[in-house]
């Protein structure tokens, strides 16, 4: 059994945790034995497109560290699995260690979720069941720097209840960018308003990505407009199943107490 | 033209004229759409395109790679065939070297084809200060320098403006700088196209030299190639007497089968057109037809200092093809002067901080960062330059050359200085997210639930401003996924039965 470890990036640590818990239901689910090392942090993406080199180097040797001895490592991020894949590599060179290059490059696969559930499990249909209107979003870094291709829609279209619906100009840019959404926050929002005005177009109930920081973005614009419309990482669509009876009533429960508190 | 960039505010400070500005998005988006559109259903057509572009790619490279040979190689072949070769460092020694030869034919006015190196280095500005008026035969770089605008675009001047603008700024201003308009035109492009026609005609008859560019340059033969849409190139090409190209020393090819490859990529990916209605190629002079005195000036101005740095030097492949900017979203929202450069859009922003060096200037430090890093740009790049890589490199250069110059670290050195301490131990992120998790039990207190179910906080004063102004903000959840795993063992153990499910319900 290979041993499987979960990059749940530090965006989705702190912010989106549902998403974490979401990939590993979904891959017990399927069978793989999936663990978490803690010593696991951030990957340096954020200081690497910031220009900050020498700060990401601590960081990706921790990244190193803590994934040394997994035969995989599962991102449920196109962004963060491509920055490990393509700059950890640029990292390293520029810091001018031989021995963190060479580290670099016998460092274990990184899959992002789809790719690793169709290449490497080979499976399409992971027994979801979302009886929702979706439309799919494919971010920048899953689309062109991983080329994750049709992956996501593929695994989407096989969940039992979806209809999926095409978003107008769906390979452009949201406009998230990382540190751009800060720097250039002016066209960013113009770029996610745009982003969301297609997403409202197709009468989708759900918005699904690959990448929380983009849904974060785009769904930021969303919730502002209040249009009603949800935001959902593919992971934690994937992971849904039928609901039995006994679990419904207690789902239903769970959802009327942790509204209380909250002004809506 | 009179305008120059010098002052361009910082991007995104520039770029906020032209988001206010919906007339002039409209505009962008809409021709910018339509190349786009052209562009992916020519190169759609070609099986090989792939390797178009890798070949495309691997002869620039075996051209940056041993320079100094094929400029020498070009500079023989140029001179053996009847031209004479100027070298020039910088933009002032190029400017003196075409305004001498002006003024030694006695003229106070030259004719223009289109040209990306003399916009770079101002020849116009060189010219009217000696009391030369260049005239820009370029249907679109016409209305540029009619308009005394600034060109917004590599291949499409004057994007920035509709058809009606046009009309109005050839009503205005031709008169004045020779053939007026004709009195009832209207703003049919037809028209438009023919009041150029009109106008320029004069000019070429009369002009006795020409100022161009060149696409390519083929070492081997001394062959300089231009190409174009309209036959106005062709027409500066062939019938004044004396006839200047500038040329950038990166522009060199080989040979002739080289040059085959190019012109298949160029025309492609720049209008979407499978072939482009003019090419134009000389070599040297040609006794009794054409030019009788052909001069080519070599341009340095900052490209050996590109070619040193092995990263960006990629950037010297580009064909200047203009499709890079046609499918950036960035700059199909902000438009071309918000770069501040005549090279605009994704090229503008790796090209202008490597030509102008990285460091002392704000404007230029902020172009490495005028982009969301999407990568469109490096997926339609005929030659392959890979945008997105220089472009976070030299976010490091920007970054570097700050902390070396100043002894003070700036805030946002400090942050990244600060987490990345942070998040390189476990330990420390995870007594930071603990903090964080109890911020975000105090923020959900004043938070509301989107309807997806994530607690997000409205706008917020402070430094998240500038992201909640228009975005509500993500409240981190009470509890991190990593005291999740601990405390449930990776949800193994059932402490709380809300957390083994996944996702929400
Ligand atoms: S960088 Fe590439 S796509 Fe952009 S103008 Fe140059 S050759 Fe064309």
């Amino acid at each position: 059994m290979p041993r499987v470890g979960l990059m749940v990036t530090c965006l989705n640590d702190t912010l989106f945790p549902d998403t974490g818990k979401a990939v590993v239901t979904l891959l017990r689910r399927l069978g793989v034995d999936v663990g978490f090392p803690a010593a696991q942090t951030c990957c340096g993406q954020p200081m690497v497109n910031t220009g900050y080199f020498d700060e990401a180097t601590p960081l990706v040797r921790n990244h190193l560290d803590a994934f040394a001895g997994y035969d995989a490592v599962i991102a449920p991020s196109g962004s963060c699995a491509g920055s490990v894949r393509h700059q950890h590599g640029l990292v390293a060179e520029r810091s001018g260690d031989p021995g963190l290059v060479r580290a670099v490059a016998d460092a274990p696969p990184v899959y992002e979720l789809s790719e690793y559930l169709i290449d490497v499990l080979g499976t399409v249909d992971v027994g979801a069941y979302f009886p929702h209107r979706v439309t799919y979003h494919p971010t920048c870094h899953s689309l062109r720097m991983l080329g994750v291709g049709d992956r996501p829609t593929r695994l989407l279209t096989a969940v039992r209840g979806l209809t999926l619906l095409d978003l107008p100009g769906a390979t452009e840019c949201c406009g998230f960018g990382g540190t751009f959404a800060v720097k250039n926050a002016e066209t960013s929002i113009a770029m996610g308003n745009d982003k969301a005005r297609h997403v409202r177009e197709t009468g989708a109930e759900v918005l699904v990505a690959g990448d929380n920081s983009c849904l974060m973005h785009v769904g930021g614009l969303l919730s502002r407009q209040r249009s009603g419309l949800r935001v959902m990482h593919l992971a934690e669509v994937l992971a849904q199943t039928e609901p039995v009876i006994s679990d419904a009533g207690r789902a239903a429960d769970r959802r009327s107490v942790g509204s209380a508190g909250v002004s809506a | 033209m009179s305008g120059t960039f010098l002052g361009t505010p910082a991007f995104p400070t520039a770029a906020r004229t032209a988001l206010g500005d919906s007339q002039l998005r409209r505009n962008l988006a809409h021709a910018t759409g339509t190349i786009r559109t052209k562009r992916a259903g020519v190169v759609g057509e070609v099986d090989e395109w792939e390797q178009l572009r890798l070949a495309g790619a691997a002869i620039k490279e075996r051209v940056l790679r041993h320079l100094p040979d094929y400029l020498e190689q070009l500079e023989r072949s140029l001179t053996a065939a009847g031209a004479t070769v100027h070298w020039a460092r910088d933009a002032a020694e190029a400017n003196a070297i075409v305004v001498g030869i002006a003024q030694r034919h006695g003229t106070d006015e030259v004719v223009k084809v289109k040209s990306m190196a003399t916009q770079e280095i101002e020849l116009n500005e060189a010219l009217e200060a000696a009391g030369i008026h260049a005239w820009e035969t370029d249907l679109a770089e016409l209305i540029v320098q009619l308009g005394d605008d600034l060109p917004s675009h590599i291949l499409v001047p004057a994007i920035h403006r509709n058809r009606a603008e046009i009309r109005e700024i050839f009503l205005r201003e031709m008169g004045r700088a020779g053939k007026a308009a004709p009195e009832d035109l209207t703003d049919e492009p037809k028209q438009l196209a023919a009041a150029a026609r009109a106008h320029l005609r004069e000019k070429f008859l009369r002009a006795k030299v020409a100022v161009s560019g060149a696409n390519f340059a083929v070492a081997e033969t001394g062959t300089l190639t231009v190409v174009e849409s309209e036959g106005n190139g062709r027409m500066c090409l062939t019938l004044p007497e004396v006839l200047v190209s500038v040329v950038g020393i990166e522009k060199v090819l080989p040979t002739f089968e080289d040059l085959d490859v190019m012109l298949q990529l160029l025309p492609r990916s720049s209008t979407g057109e499978r072939m482009n209605p003019y090419t134009s190629t000389w070599t040297g002079v040609t006794p009794g037809d054409g030019p009788q005195e052909v001069h080519v000036v070599l341009l340095d101005n900052g490209r050996t200092d590109v070619l040193a740095d092995p990263t960006g030097r990629q950037a010297l492949r580009c064909i200047r093809c203009s499709a890079c900017l046609n499918v950036c979203p960035v700059y199909e929202r902000t438009g071309g002067h918000a770069y501040g450069s005549v090279y605009p859009g994704p090229i503008g922003a790796i090209l202008t901080p490597q030509l102008r060096g990285v460091g002392s200037d704000p404007q230029t430090d902020s172009l490495p960062y005028a982009s969301s890093l999407c990568g469109a740009c490096f997926e339609v790049c005929p030659v392959r330059i890979d945008i997105p890589e220089v472009l976070v490199h030299l976010r490091g250069e920007v970054v570097d050359a700050h902390k070396k110059a100043s002894r003070l670290p700036s805030v946002q050195d400090v942050a990244m200085k600060a987490a990345s301490w942070t998040l390189s131990s476990a330990a420390r992120t995870e007594r930071a997210a603990r903090a964080a998790g109890f911020g975000g039990k105090l923020a959900a207190r004043v938070a509301r639930r989107d309807p997806g179910g994530r607690t997000v906080l409205g706008a917020v004063p402070g430094p998240a401003g500038a992201w909640s102004d228009s975005r509500d903000v993500p409240v981190p959840a009470e509890e991190s996924f990593r005291s999740w795993w601990e405390r449930t063992d990776g949800g193994r153990s059932r402490t709380s039965d809300s957390d083994s499910d996944g996702g929400r319900s």
